[in-house]
């Protein structure tokens, strides 16, 4: 049996390795996303006041620290027992919003655009976001300004722009003024303009890439997620939807705090990612996808007009293509279009301002949930505290988790197509990490904006020796 | 009554006997960092971050309990000092858990302002991370000994403002701790009234108002020499 391995020669702060596992036809037999990075926060949290934890639980994510912050505050609500303010669910909603929009303007103008607007094989000196920004400046510029207006409605609600605590178990630490509500106003129509025409670019090219959507990690697998009260796209609240691959419902209006029910999780021993599957079809078959693309696959609707418009030619497109995880891309868009027609929805209530955005209280139960859609996907925070509110146990799990059987199985499915024989292609790489793209996991060494993600292929014999090698930096 | 003449950073001053190097150099606006010491509270000189050096001492003083003389020749600033000053914070710093990006006060904390102010961006000895708890006992406040720097305001205060005398500190030296009663839980303590002046004179966040979030425990210090001054300045 051979074995070819990608693992990144540069460790910045976490890092992720794929084991590519032959068979004796040659033929790619198994596939691994390995994922290393640990920081030990589960543990870390105990014996911590729990009116800490959302600042703390913000900090085991540099990428959407907000969606942390959400989840544990709401995690923290349920510990407090009490109903927050409305003006304060607004206010949450918002800044996670913002969160989602910059997180995927990152995600797919920074990362994935130069591969889906440049083409796989362009010159890797050149597929980056300054090579895209010589043959598309307006997108390229329209991408910067779109993820730093998600930044700067951060920064401004909540303070600070990476690691804010300003969303506390009770509601929001303070008010927004006026100033604030009309920068969120003036800054989406733009905003909306520069996503329309990033999806009408990417349409255009999506002929290009029948081969992607053909074997980016396309394959049945149930998809999970948060519906709103309608059926619609909601990433603050709401009941968790399971579907098969037919679309069928299969879980409805169940709530997420009896996510256990639902969950199982198994630990992979070769990574301190856990794999959880679907309770019901057991381990490996449970396997389900998080996401955008879930998400969009799970809504009756959008909600928003344009982004009902944008998710009615998806759905179109969604049909012909089966499960393609290639999807993710477009879905990433649609629910920008979402994120800021909302956002531009909630900054026109008008108790938006009300200073009512916080209930106090100590803690009136020993266990809380807390759950939220984060970019990536459905995002658990679960607590438990003595009667002193010090933290005793803490479960997370991450979106990343959730997708981590259906990344092995895109890199599988990828590798059994692009890889062949003993020889080792730069094609192959790109497309390999491209489904770990597709995923956008929150990695810290996938998020490398300009250089290609660090990456070493080895490729094992049956008998465990190495027989070729490929090695790349991140430049 | 006589007064003394010194010479602070090169400055004339004048003082009156008794008094501290450090309550003169306030009455004219020289800047002297202190950690342990409070107006209102009696003086231990635990921290020695106001160190300065006194013209004939091969050592230096700490400005909060040396009395001024006449004659004296202080200078608050200097190379050596700063140096003291800062190799002070790094092993307080290093003793036991800051993580001031999540602490309660977060921005609003004495040891993290003298950090900033008299420039120790490192820590040159290794962190000795003790595993610490929480005393989250009590209805309204907890400590965390993790952020606790046993300036022992807290006990002073206790004692000389409030009468009731809960906080006192258990062990000895590098493992010393702050114990209210006789080290139960403070919650538990027969002594506590419950006034949370502790709270308000501890320069940490080791202190604090339950259901505060990060960075969002501020601290109010002026009532203690206001006290003092209302009950004829016993002290
Ligand atoms: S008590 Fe002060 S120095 Fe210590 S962690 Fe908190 S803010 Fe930082
Ligand atoms: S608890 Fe606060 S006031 Fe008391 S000794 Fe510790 S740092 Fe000083
Ligand atoms: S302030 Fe003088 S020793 Fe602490």
């Amino acid at each position: 049996m051979r074995r070819i391995e990608i693992d990144p020669v540069t460790r910045i702060e976490g890092h992720a390795r794929i084991t590519l596992q032959l068979g004796d036809d040659g033929r790619v037999r198994d596939a691994r996303f390995h994922v290393d990075q640990f920081r030990g926060f589960e543990k870390l949290a105990v014996g911590r006041p729990f009116h800490e934890m959302p600042g703390l639980m913000a900090r085991t994510c540099g990428i959407c620290p907000i969606s942390h912050l959400v989840a544990s505050a709401k995690a923290g609500d349920a510990l407090l027992a009490v109903a927050i303010p409305e003006p304060a669910i607004r206010l949450r909603r918002i800044l996670h919003l913002a969160q989602i929009l910059q997180s995927h303007a990152l995600s797919f103008f920074y990362l994935s655009a130069p591969d889906l607007l440049l083409g796989m094989d362009a010159d890797p000196a050149r597929r980056n976001l300054v090579g895209l920004y010589d043959e598309e400046p307006e997108l390229v510029r329209g991408g910067i300004a779109l993820r730093a207006f998600g930044q700067e409605i951060i920064a401004r609600m909540a303070g600070k722009r990476v690691h804010p605590a300003w969303v506390v178990p009770g509601g929001v630490a303070t008010p927004i003024d006026a100033e604030t509500r009309d920068f969120l106003l003036a800054g989406v129509p733009g905003a909306i303009a520069t996503v329309e025409q990033a999806l009408a670019s990417f349409r255009m090219r999506l002929v290009g890439f029948e081969a992607e959507i053909q074997h980016f990690a396309n394959f049945p697998s149930l998809f999970l997620g948060l519906v709103d009260t309608n059926g619609e796209l909601e990433h603050y609240e709401g009941r968790l939807r399971v579907i098969d691959p037919t679309g069928a419902r299969i879980v409805e209006g169940f709530d997420p705090a009896r996510y256990q029910e639902l969950i199982a999780e198994a630990d992979e021993p070769d990574s301190y990612l856990k794999a959880p599957y679907f309770r019901a079809f057991g381990f490996p078959d449970g396997i389900y996808r998080v996401g955008p693309l879930a998400r969009l696959r799970l809504v009756t609707r959008c909600g928003t007009p344009r982004a009902d418009a944008a998710l009615e030619i998806f759905r179109g497109r969604d049909a012909s293509a089966g499960q393609a995880s290639f999807l993710y891309h477009e879905a990433r868009l649609i629910e920008m279009l979402f994120a800021l027609e909302r956002i531009e929805e909630l900054a026109g209530h008008a108790e938006l301002l009300d200073p009512d955005v916080r209930a106090h209280a100590g803690p009136n139960r020993r266990e809380g949930i807390g759950v939220a859609e984060a970019p990536r996907g459905t995002l658990i925070h679960h607590y438990r505290i003595d009667a002193d509110g010090l933290v005793t146990a803490v479960n997370l799990i991450i979106a990343t988790g959730h997708n981590a059987l259906a990344m092995n199985r895109g890199v599988l499915q990828v590798a059994r197509h692009f890889v062949d024989g003993e020889r080792l292609q730069e094609g192959m790489l790109n497309r390999v990490e491209a489904v770990i793209r597709a995923f956008d996991p929150c990695l810290a060494c996938s998020t490398h904006a300009l250089g290609k993600m660090p990456l070493a292929i080895r490729l094992f014999d049956a008998q465990g020796r190495v027989v070729d090698e490929l090695r790349r930096s991140s430049r | 009554m006589s007064v003394y003449t010194l010479e602070i950073d090169g400055r004339e001053v004048g003082a009156r006997p008794g008094e501290t190097i450090l309550a003169v150099a306030r009455e004219h606006q020289i800047e002297i960092p202190t950690l342990c010491s409070l107006e209102g509270l009696s003086t231990v000189g635990a921290c020695r971050l106001c160190l300065t050096e006194v013209e004939g001492a091969s050592r230096l003083l700490p400005a909060c309990t040396t009395a001024v003389a006449e004659g004296m020749r202080v200078r608050t600033q200097s190379e050596r000092i700063a140096r003291y000053r800062r190799g002070i914070l790094e092993l307080l710093f290093a003793e036991r858990n800051h993580q001031c990006a999540v602490c309660v006060s977060n921005g609003h904390c004495d040891l993290q302002a003298l950090a900033t102010s008299l420039g120790m961006d490192h820590v040159r000895v290794p962190y000795r991370d003790p595993l610490l708890s929480v005393d989250a006992s009590h209805e309204r406040f907890a400590l965390d000994h993790n952020r606790c720097v046993l300036c022992t305001r807290c006990v002073r205060v206790c004692d000389e403002i409030e009468g009731a005398h809960t906080w006192d500190v258990a062990g000895r030296g590098i493992g010393s701790w702050i114990v209210s009663d006789l080290a139960d839980p403070w919650g538990e303590s027969s002594s506590c009234t419950g006034c949370g002046k502790c709270v308000q004179v501890c320069p940490t966040g080791a202190l604090f108002e339950k259901g505060k979030a990060i960075g969002e425990m501020t601290k109010r210090t002026a009532f203690v020499p206001m006290l003092q001054h209302m009950r004829g300045r016993r002290r």
